[in-house]
């Protein structure tokens, strides 16, 4: 059965490409551009950013040390081959992009130091960065007010919007409605519990899913459940599980605890693969550390998965492991981080300026064809038009697809009816 | 929350809450028993407890990747090597430092502190620069997972009772050392009067750098178990310092029973407001009591009456 | 512990040496001259921060150094310095006709994602900034005066102490985070904007908190070595040398010990709100035990018995954090590590300890050959 629908979803991804092959023009302006001297800097640079007649400066802001490191490092590749990549096809506007890279060091103050930082002493026409929300949330102010422009990669809770910055992973209502829609229907779930870490994210997103639970599944919700960030014991919670014997566990823990959470699991007897985990917090990243064992047969949603079937994806696949080691996987912010440059790059080209204003009107429209997932668009609340997937764990520590939203879904950060 | 549950359910639930319960306290008994043997034995406070354990995590991930290269045969029993090597590299390491960093600050209790933090941090960098950022996963051989079926609803998982065991062995090892063996004697004669020990005869840097190495080496045991319900990376073993310190300090420092009643009341305490209440809310309500008891009977539960 | 060697001298002394004079006017040129003129407006917005956290090291020089009592638990008292501040800051730049976007506007963005449709009893006293900088100095004080005196009068101290510090910072992190409607939980309090009407975040505002923050740092160094001069501060070094003989003696010994604790929390919760001030936020990283361990650090790498020690020792940590952090972020935890190493086994009295050894004697010996004094040749730490 599963086979079924993936062959089914290729054929549609195959549709789609072709689709996507067929309005090509904005690929066909590429290389044209690229190889023609870029235009006078005076013209394109009003605002005294780090730009000269062969060179742009682009600052890169995530965790190199310290705890978040471990989720970082996978965008801060992205971003880099995406840079290269751009580079090698003549840059943007005919200059190279010149990286500055900074370390944000998992301590949410040094963040807008350094945003402060790249802002104000390098220039940087653009910043690519931040992981967390606190460290977002901590760096947002800087680039309001000292107008700069950063390109978000991670998958986050919504409930904001700035000029200042495109959002290039998904808000919580595109990742988690239809997921939930999916469950309701193929795994005729009625009702949920919700595991989460403490902190914004889990809370928010859990606070979505239990309003579109109760609203407009009309099922229910038998239990939420919040854990220190770091915990480590989740025999307790697990008992709760078998006393409530929901048809959904609904979770969102994250980093160590992660690992610790699956395992208890199933240790606890609690077999995935008759028991239904719908989980948004696990990635190809955070198999590594759970184990592919442990953690087969739980469900994951995110916009992407290193296993897409799509010949973009394939291209970035094997571009990533040149640059970076047949073995570093690669999960839904490695592959939103990759956007980011080149969302950039086509945003400057439209506006035929680096000026941040002119750069952050432009970006409303923008289409990315190329996209590993497949196509995205800039909404005019600078966040992602984007499909959503849901897929299986493996054994292997891949995903298997084996649902695919049939349109993209319009990010909606401060939906109605959720708050 | 029970009202809707039949008896069966609930009362196999709480065989299973009860289990949940022991294995949290196995989990934090073995974390405490290195420390409480060298904070309660020697004084010393040693923040990088929790570097030593994953120290012992990391060489049964090195164990595991070898025998399922080499050994695939052995595979199922690899754990116990495991445990055993993690007992030697972590008390090694113990040793080694207690003979470069510690034995030169037995007269300032807080500057351990300061060092071992140090430690800690050149550990923790240590461990990121060789084993990479990301949390490793160790293989288990199949027979230590799942869980056993006692009843129909009853289900107790096999790790759990592995740690379980391993901490039932432990504690009674160290105990017969400490109690019933010629060392024993002469780390109870140490910490309990250093000038007058020496003038009997017992080396008491011997002593000192065997009984350090000691509890580092049961840190190491710790984190190997701990493999097995817990994740392995290069800070992971700051998730556990704070609880562990807090259930030393609540046993009453000198005091090896103290430990493990601390460790059982901490457990019980935590594991059942957990079922009732959210994770959260229940550690915090834990934490608040174990400070609170502390601010009343700041000695902990159980003291030793020591020369100082 | 070691025995001072400048610091214990009872006969009739001056309210500083001329040494100490000569120390304090540099500490005040540097901060006031030097860097001012040296560095751009977002470096110095940098040392600004830094020197927020030596009003905790300043404190712990207190307590630890002259009383004996190591806290590690600081960041609780720097976090709710920083906090209180944060939540006037946060109210007045969550204005009505800044939040209309929101399904309650006029209360703060993360209790409106949180639901919370009414601003909770607790936060509506900030509102008034008379209130706040009063509640950034009782708030702190109190809390330290609870714990101490239970810790004290049992006569709870030594690691103890420290560890239980230890567990109440732990204990508070995770009940912010938590609480995240009423405290903006792991986010913190963010965008905060104004002062009483003032614009903060300007690059000229940014410069006057500078030097607000700079006075406020001197007079906090004058105060504490008015305590250190008094006989308050000579009950302490005996206490720390010998509890019992001063208890003998018929002292308090619990409360003298209160009383250093709690100013060591008042000057920590007076560096969290300049912080608050000048960063433009606060959140629960700084509350933690790993905040707290480093501030010790900054402590001892001054020299955990010099007022003017722990200022420089907190700009030497925190400039060799940030300038290695940026060139070399690998080796910057062994480095810092190392640090805390050498401190603790070479240097147990910081800078200060070397310069007590190394320089002052010479530098006496040709202020006395020559006068006036000379201020060259003093540990050149920041910068």
């Amino acid at each position: 059965m599963a086979e079924d629908k993936g062959n089914g979803l290729q054929s549609a991804l195959r549709r789609r490409l072709l689709m996507g092959l067929a309005g090509v023009p904005a690929i066909a302006l590429m290389p044209r551009m690229s190889f023609a001297a870029g235009p006078a800097t005076a013209t394109v640079n009003t605002t005294g950013l780090a730009v000269t007649d062969t060179e742009v400066t682009v600052g890169i802001l995530h965790s190199a040390t310290g705890t978040m490191a471990i989720s970082e490092t996978g965008s801060i590749q992205a971003e880099k081959l995406a840079i290269s990549q751009i580079n090698e096809a003549g840059g943007v506007l005919g200059r190279k992009i010149k990286v500055i890279q900074e370390d944000g060091a998992s301590d949410w103050p040094t963040f807008a130091e350094k945003a402060k930082k790249l802002l104000v002493n390098d220039h940087c026409a653009a910043v690519m960065g931040c992981w967390t929300s606190a460290s977002r949330k901590a760096a947002l102010p800087v680039f309001e007010q000292y107008n700069g422009l950063l390109y978000y990669p991670t998958f986050y809770e919504g409930l904001e919007q700035s000029k200042n910055v495109i959002y290039t992973g998904q808000e919580a209502t595109q990742q988690i409605l239809e997921s939930l829609n999916w469950v309701a229907k193929e795994k005729g779930a009625k009702t949920f519990f919700f595991i989460g870490s403490d902190y914004i994210w889990p809370r928010t997103s859990n606070k979505i899913a239990r309003k579109h639970i109760e609203n407009v599944l009309k099922t229910k919700v038998v239990g939420e459940e919040y854990f220190p960030l770091g915990h480590t014991q989740f025999n307790s919670v697990i008992n709760k599980l078998k006393l409530t014997k929901p048809d959904v566990i609904f979770t969102d823990v994250v980093g160590g605890s992660n690992v610790a959470f699956y395992k208890q699991l199933k240790a606890a007897g609690i077999d995935l693969s008759k028991q239904t985990l719908l989980t948004i917090s696990v990635t190809e990243d955070e198999i590594d550390g759970i184990g592919g064992d442990n953690i087969a047969g739980a469900y994951s949603c995110m916009k992407y998965f290193q296993s897409l079937k799509n010949a973009n994806n394939e291209k970035f696949v094997a571009a990533f492991h040149k640059m970076w080691g047949e073995k570093t996987v690669i999960g839904d912010v490695t592959q939103a981080a990759y956007l980011g440059p080149f969302l950039w790059k086509m945003a400057v080209e439209k506006a035929g300026s680096f000026d941040v204003d002119k750069v952050a009107a432009a970006s409303a429209g923008i289409e990315f064809k190329e996209a590993p997932e497949g196509y995205v668009k800039i909404h005019p609340n600078h966040h992602l038009w984007s499909k959503t997937r849901v897929a299986k764990a493996l054994p292997s520590g891949q995903f298997e697809v084996v649902y695919e939203s049939p349109e993209l879904i319009e990010p909606n950060p401060f939906p109605k009816g959720y708050q | 929350m029970l009202g809707d549950y039949s008896l069966t359910d609930l009362s196999s639930i709480f065989v299973m809450q009860g289990f949940a319960g022991l294995i949290l306290f196995s989990v934090y008994t073995l974390m405490a028993l290195g420390l409480a043997i060298i904070f309660g034995q020697m004084g010393v406070i040693n923040m990088a407890h929790g570097e030593f354990m994953i120290l012992g995590a990391y060489m049964t991930y090195l164990c595991s990747g070898f025998f399922q290269t080499y050994l695939p045969a052995l595979f199922p029993a690899y754990f116990f090597v495991a445990m055993a090597l993690a007992f030697l590299a972590s008390g090694a390491l113990g040793m080694l430092v207690e003979w470069a960093l510690i034995r030169h600050l037995y007269k300032r209790p807080l500057d351990t502190l300061l060092a071992t933090w140090g430690l800690s941090l050149i550990l923790q960098q240590a461990y990121r620069t060789i084993f990479g950022p990301r949390e490793v996963g160790v293989e288990l051989p199949a027979w230590l997972i799942g869980s056993v079926q006692v009843t129909d609803t009853i289900e107790i998982p096999i790790n759990g009772m592995f740690v379980m065991g391993v901490t039932t062995l432990i504690t009674v090892g160290v105990a017969l050392l400490m109690y019933r063996s010629r060392f024993g004697a002469q780390v109870r004669a140490v910490v309990q009067n250093r000038p007058m020990a020496g003038a009997v005869g017992i080396d008491t840097e011997k002593v000192d750098r065997l009984t350090f190495g000691l509890g580092c080496g049961i840190a190491g045991i710790a984190g190997s178990a701990f493999t097995m319900v817990g994740s392995t990376g290069p800070t992971s073993g700051q998730l556990y310092i704070v609880d562990t310190f807090l259930i030393v300090v609540f046993g009453g420092a000198a005091s090896l029973l103290g430990t493990i009643a601390s460790a059982f009341s901490i457990s019980q305490t935590q594991s059942t407001l957990e079922f009732f209440l959210s994770g959260s809310t229940a550690k915090v309500i834990t934490l608040l009591a174990v400070v609170g008891i502390l601010m009343l009977r700041p000695q902990g539960l159980f003291t030793l009456k020591v020369r100082r | 512990m070691i025995s001072p060697k400048s610091s214990s001298t009872v006969h009739d002394n001056p309210f500083m040496k001329p040494m100490e004079w000569v120390s304090l006017a540099l500490l005040a040129a540097v901060i006031f001259l030097v860097l001012p003129m040296l560095l751009d407006a977002f470096r110095l917005n940098l040392v600004g921060k830094y020197l927020t956290y030596s009003f905790v090291a300043l404190g712990l020089v207190i307590c630890w150094g002259f009383g004996g009592i190591l806290s590690l638990g600081q960041g609780v008292f720097f976090g709710l310095g920083g906090y209180l501040m944060a939540m006037y800051l946060k109210l007045e730049a969550s204005s009505v006709e800044n939040t209309k976007i929101q399904s309650t506007p006029g209360i703060p963005d993360f209790m409106d994602w949180n639901q919370i449709t009414e601003l909770p009893w607790f936060w509506k006293p900030f509102t008034s900034l008379p209130f706040t900088l009063i509640a950034v100095v009782v708030v702190p004080a109190f809390f330290a005066f609870v714990i101490g005196s239970a810790m004290f009068r049992r006569r709870v101290g030594g690691t103890y102490f420290a560890i239980i510090t230890q567990a109440i910072a732990a204990i508070l992190t995770i009940l912010i985070v938590g609480q995240q409607g009423y405290t903006g939980g792991i986010n913190g309090i963010t965008d905060l904007r104004t002062l009483h009407g003032w614009d903060i975040r300007t690059d000229r505002a940014h410069n006057i908190l500078y030097f607000v923050n700079g006075g406020l740092l001197v007079a906090c160094i004058l105060f504490a070595q008015y305590v250190k001069r008094s006989k308050l501060g000579r009950i302490l070094l005996a206490m720390r040398d010998k509890e019992d003989r001063v208890r003998f003696s018929g002292y308090q010994v619990a409360s003298f010990k209160t009383f250093a604790f709690c100013l060591a929390a008042v000057f920590a919760a007076i560096g969290g709100a300049m912080f608050t001030l000048q960063v433009g936020f606060m959140s629960p990283s700084f509350v933690g035990i790993v905040p707290s361990i480093e501030m010790v650090i900054y402590a001892a790498v001054g020299g955990r018995l010099s007022l003017f020690g722990a200022v420089w020792g907190t700009l030497l940590v925190n400039w060799a954090k940030t300038s290695f952090s940026e060139s070399f972020p690998e080796l910057w935890l062994f480095g810092l590590g190392a640090l805390f190493i050498a401190v603790v086994l070479a240097f147990p009295n910081g800078l200060a300890g070397i310069y007590r050894t190394y320089v002052e004697p010479r530098l006496t010996r040709r202020v006395k050959a020559l006068e006036p004094a000379p201020a060259v040749a003093l540990p050149h730490a920041a910068e």
